[in-house]
């Protein structure tokens, strides 16, 4: 190959160096592209070089495509998208908010849980095209590594997640119940987070992480 | 999915006509409102329906809860079934409706769903979302395959030799004991249907499942005004504690003073094709002793008629404990 230092396997200076430094995202892209690298003819070698065409190419815009306007977090978008398009769809492939997750996609698990106008819905079971004017927050907008929601900070002191694929549905839930009608025990809090199903069977320590704030609401509003 | 046209619709009147031009309101319909989308996107996803335009009603401020001037309720058609359940209104003077709405789905379906959205909830019968399996409700003509086969949550009342798939309502058994009327606008104007009326049985049709027509748009359900002294609740049973369908469910509005029982309504869910009002319960309890005994004829009475499939006889007795102990919870001392 004429090109070594384009090349994947030899990444210029300013991209991160090795696996060590990638998210687990930019890994399993990477991955992606070393395959067809080695699969592809000559032609899309030379593509996949001139960074990000390969992406391009394969996500082209539906003929069916109409103009979406949503308010993610704060941010608008103007999209054109294909009508068929789930909101969960929207926010992870178009807006790559990764963090609502995919489980089973037809509103059974509850992994894709966002608020919409501050009400925890299933992105999963909706049309992008049907959110316009509203405002859509993600677990991405509810708060950051370096500042987290105070049900962030409680999930992880309680240790409320093992393989983390349903953490961030369940969190969302969590902070929308919050606000929600739900009784002091144990008992009330599982039946509001029914709806949010967790294959590891962290449950207990959920439960112990929501009540562990409202405790805290609590007491602040007390004190 | 088939891909389909989004309309936005600015008024009542444009939304009807719009969807007026459908083939049928029915099974298959080619344009079809759409609001909380709970049941429609998911039955999209399995290709069950097929709608080519969907007409979002979601901004057509079909959304109040309001008091009607002779003490009943007004609850409009996009009204999210959270919104219904927890009104002040519903908790204090239609405890049943509150309690069936917050026996079914959870917190995120709840406050999606609608109440014109859950008068239409689809049936869970695996062959009817299945589109490799025969089902008469999906494809006219195609056989039961649930007959002879996967039963076990299906209907023993109501059924027809072509189709004996649930109506998975909670809240739909609530507005049969509660006497609820649907009200509807559509191309020939407004008309008000009672509940007992809105589902049809699916005898030789079962593709048809209510009496509406192409352009038939709920605007909104009303409740009369609650009888006096009553008390109500909805007992519901199941394969598990939360989100879970019914088995056999029982929505009894009672009132009742010195042991006597003066007026009774009652409806099963998870055990008919459509919301199953019993009168012949209610015959059997006016105006009776509030006990075990007149309890248990009216159970009988409600479940005389049922015809149980190979994997479902469990439910007949099963409906039958369920009715006795929503009556009994209803009458004992406050």
């Amino acid at each position: 190959m004429s090109n070594q230092d384009e090349s994947p396997e030899n990444p210029p200076a300013d991209a991160p160096s090795g696996i060590g430094q990638s998210t687990r995202r930019t890994f399993l892209s990477r991955l992606g592209m070393a395959s067809l690298l080695a699969t592809a003819a000559p032609v899309v070698t030379t593509w996949a070089q001139r960074s990000g065409k390969v992406q391009q190419q394969l996500s082209t815009e539906s003929k069916d495509a109409i103009p979406v306007t949503l308010s993610v977090n704060g941010k608008k978008h103007d999209l054109r998208i294909d009508p068929r398009t789930s909101l969960l769809d929207c926010l992870r492939e178009h807006l790559h908010l990764t963090g609502s997750k995919k489980g089973c996609d037809h509103g059974q698990c509850g992994a894709c849980t966002v608020h919409i106008n501050g009400r925890r819905q299933l992105s999963c079971l909706s049309f992008a095209a049907l959110h316009e004017g509203e405002e859509i927050t993600t677990i991405e907008g509810l708060g950051q590594p370096e500042k987290m929601h105070p049900m962030q900070a409680a999930f992880v002191t309680c240790d409320a997640y093992q393989c983390g694929y349903c953490t961030s549905g369940q969190i969302m839930s969590a902070v929308a119940l919050l606000k929600e009608p739900c009784g002091p025990e144990d008992a009330e809090v599982k039946e509001f987070m029914s709806g949010n199903i967790c294959r590891c069977g962290a449950y207990p320590n959920i439960v112990a992480a929501i009540q562990r704030v409202r405790q805290g609401t609590k007491s602040q509003k007390v004190g | 999915m088939k891909t389909f046209q989004v309309t936005r619709p600015k008024d009542n009147a444009q939304a009807i006509a719009t969807v007026a031009k459908s083939k049928t309101a029915q099974q298959g319909a080619d344009i079809r409102f759409i609001a909380g989308g709970t049941t429609l996107i998911d039955l999209m996803k399995l290709n069950v329906e097929q709608p080519q335009n969907l007409v979002d009603v979601n901004r057509l401020t079909l959304d109040k809860i309001e008091a009607t001037p002779d003490g009943g309720l007004t609850i409009g058609a996009t009204v999210r079934n959270s919104d219904l359940a927890w009104h002040p209104l519903v908790r204090k003077n239609y405890r049943v409706l509150s309690e069936a709405i917050l026996s079914g789905a959870t917190v995120q379906i709840r406050n999606m769903a609608t109440t014109a959205g859950n008068l239409l909830q689809r049936t869970r019968c695996m062959y009817f979302r299945d589109t490799a399996m025969p089902c008469n409700k999906r494809q006219p003509g195609s056989g039961c395959g649930a007959i002879n086969g996967m039963n076990r949550g299906l209907a023993i009342l109501g059924t027809s030799e072509h189709c004996i798939a649930t109506n998975p309502s909670d809240m739909n058994v609530a507005m049969a004991a509660l006497e609820a009327t649907v009200h509807v606008r559509g191309a020939k104007g407004e008309r008000a249907i009672p509940i007992a009326d809105f589902h049809v049985l699916p005898g030789n049709t079962p593709q048809r499942e209510t009496v509406l027509e192409p352009g038939d748009l709920i605007t909104h359900v009303t409740l009369p005004p609650p009888a006096p002294g009553n008390r109500s609740l909805y007992l519901k049973l199941r394969d598990r504690a939360s989100y879970e369908f019914a088995l056999a469910s029982a929505a009894v509005v009672i009132t009742a003073a010195n042991g006597k029982i003066a007026r009774a309504r009652i409806a099963l869910g998870g055990v008919g094709t459509k919301p199953w009002r019993s009168t012949e319960a209610e015959a059997e309890l006016t105006d009776q002793p509030a006990n075990e005994a007149t309890f248990r004829k009216a159970a009988d009475a409600a479940l005389r008629g049922a015809k149980p499939q190979s994997q479902n006889a469990f439910k007949v007795e099963l409906a039958k404990r369920c009715l006795v102990h929503a009556l009994k919870l209803a009458t004992q001392p406050a």
